[in-house]
């Protein structure tokens, strides 16, 4: 399963289930489609309810820093449990795509968004 | 040095389509055939990761022409010691060191990482490839189970 949400310039895919080469088939077509629309600047793929990985998930990252690297913009694998740790070590993803245990500060909050639209009719 | 002769304490063999479904049925049939071993969640994850890449590889590049069965037995040994068998009847390999080559693969438009063998290699001990172009494929994959009670 695949769900993704754009906010700004950022593309976040939430992966779910077992990613092997086949459900990697899908996930790969929903993210492109969602990288064609939004042009992000930034793509994260979120890990943490993926609950198998093997080399399939590799060429999905692989494939996707690909996609992104040619428009300028990055891939960052979020939240990866201990078992995709121990295959993305092996294939050496970290030399591509960043490894980050936690979501903070690489979505633009969508509370500022609210604050500032808050805000704006006060001060006007 | 002839090979130890040695009798399995329980084995199990399925055999199934080559359908990329089936990969997700072959790791949950060894999974659950190992569970009497009451392995740790870590050797499960590692037999389970090398177990789909075997089977992956029987289904993409074994039967890519045309398609067939992917047989899959696993032996259960004294002391924990198992051996995990991926069969195909598919095109084969002539050259099985390339095919062994961390990042080679022959199917790149499929975003294969070429990584199936790297991954065979560092989750279990040891990995037997023979292979006949035309007549098909066998992967033996072999490591211990310490498991929970072990430790």
């Amino acid at each position: 399963m695949t769900e993704l949400k754009t906010v700004g310039e950022v593309v976040l895919a939430q992966l779910s289930g077992d990613l092997d080469h086949h459900s990697a088939r899908l996930m790969r077509l929903e993210i492109d489609r969602a990288i064609a629309d939004a042009r992000p600047r930034r793509l994260i793929i979120d890990f943490s309810a993926v609950t198998f990985m093997d080399s399939s998930g590799i060429g999905l990252i692989m494939g996707r820093y690909k996609l992104m690297h040619e428009q300028g913009g990055e891939v960052i694998v979020a939240r990866p449990p201990a078992y995709i740790k121990k295959v993305l070590r092996l294939a050496g993803v970290d030399r591509l795509a960043p490894i980050t245990d936690s979501l903070e500060g690489l979505i633009p909050e969508v509370k500022e968004v609210d604050k500032i639209e808050q805000t704006t009719p006060q001060t006007t | 040095m002839s090979r130890r002769p040695l009798r399995p304490l329980n084995e199990m063999t399925v055999s199934f389509p080559a359908k990329s479904e089936n990969e997700r049925f072959a790791r949950l049939a060894v999974s659950g055939f190992l569970s009497q071993l009451d392995p740790t969640i870590d050797e499960l994850s590692d037999i389970r990761t090398a177990v789909s890449e075997a089977v992956t590889n029987a289904i993409v590049h074994g039967y890519r022409d045309f398609t067939g069965d992917v047989l899959l037995q696993v032996r259960i040994f004294e002391e924990g010691r198992i051996s995990i068998k991926v069969q195909d009847k598919g095109c084969g390999m002539a050259d099985i060191e390339q095919a062994m080559t961390p990042l080679y693969t022959t199917s790149p438009e499929e975003e294969r990482a070429g990584l199936g063998f790297t991954i065979m290699e560092n989750f279990m001990e040891k990995v037997r490839v023979k292979s006949r172009p035309a007549k098909g494929t066998t992967v033996v994959l072999e490591r211990t189970i310490k498991g929970k009670r072990r430790l």
